[in-house]
């Protein structure tokens, strides 16, 4: 299985979306509908999933400073990308 | 254990940073105002307080591992279980396990256990932020040494 797909099983089981409604262009928020508290269980989901840690706080203190968008951690594609950069500098 | 003031830990008796687990003790008050609402005749700890009691915990020991530079917030319960009705003078013992240290949030398991009998348990999840003052840090630092002394 895909890490896509594991990523998209986690969030569908944890906030009761519908597994064919998360495409690799879905955003988790604005189109998804994820709660910042949802997220929260997404995030130790995945921590757990994949033994890594997702640095959650520096993305949304960067996303507050203005010095990255929404996109480019929260978009299905490039939020599964960003674990599997956490995957490989784990191993 | 002051119901009514939401202090739910009386004593600290272990914190053991290594294995990320911390015990305390409580005693339920003979009488306090929140039994005369919870019930008028029949006195009960309210299940929330019950959940508190583990947040408290779980709180004070996630403060510990970050050196009480944070606060952490509950944000979640999961898998709350209030396995026994409590009243006035039982014996509490506490104890909080961190199960993930994530970024910006914490997963415990704590459970409660009165003669030995596991009474309450629950995982909870927590938001770490900024203390919003330092005065509430100093406080809250001065309430967990008194209660390692109690």
């Amino acid at each position: 299985m895909s890490t896509f797909d594991k990523v998209a099983d986690i969030i569908s089981d944890t906030s009761e979306i519908p597994r064919e409604e998360i495409t690799p262009e879905s955003h988790t928020i604005d189109d998804l509908g994820i709660d910042s508290l949802d997220f929260l269980d997404i995030v130790f989901a995945v921590d757990k999933e994949f033994g890594i840690k997702i640095p959650l706080e520096t993305w949304t203190q960067n996303v507050n400073d203005g010095k990255a968008s929404t996109e480019e951690y929260f978009v299905m594609k490039n939020l599964v990308a960003k674990i599997e950069e956490l995957i490989a500098a784990k191993a | 254990m002051k119901l009514e003031y939401f202090q739910m830990i009386d004593k600290i008796t272990n914190v053991d940073l290594d294995a990320k687990i911390m015990q305390a003790t409580s005693v339920v008050p003979d009488e306090s105002p929140v039994f005369e609402g919870h019930f008028p005749g029949h006195p009960l700890v309210p299940g929330v307080l019950m959940i508190e009691t583990m947040a408290q915990c779980s709180g004070i020991l996630i403060m510990h591992t970050i050196d009480f530079t944070r606060i952490p917030l509950l944000a979640s319960v999961k898998e709350g279980k209030l396995r026994k009705f409590v009243g006035p003078k039982t014996n509490l013992e506490i104890k909080a396990e961190i199960e993930h240290e994530g970024s910006g949030y914490v997963v415990t398991k704590a459970e409660i256990r009165s003669e030995g009998k596991r009474i309450a348990n629950a995982q909870l999840t927590f938001t770490i932020m900024d203390f919003p003052n330092p005065e509430l840090q100093t406080t809250i630092k001065g309430q967990v040494a008194d209660m390692k002394k109690a």
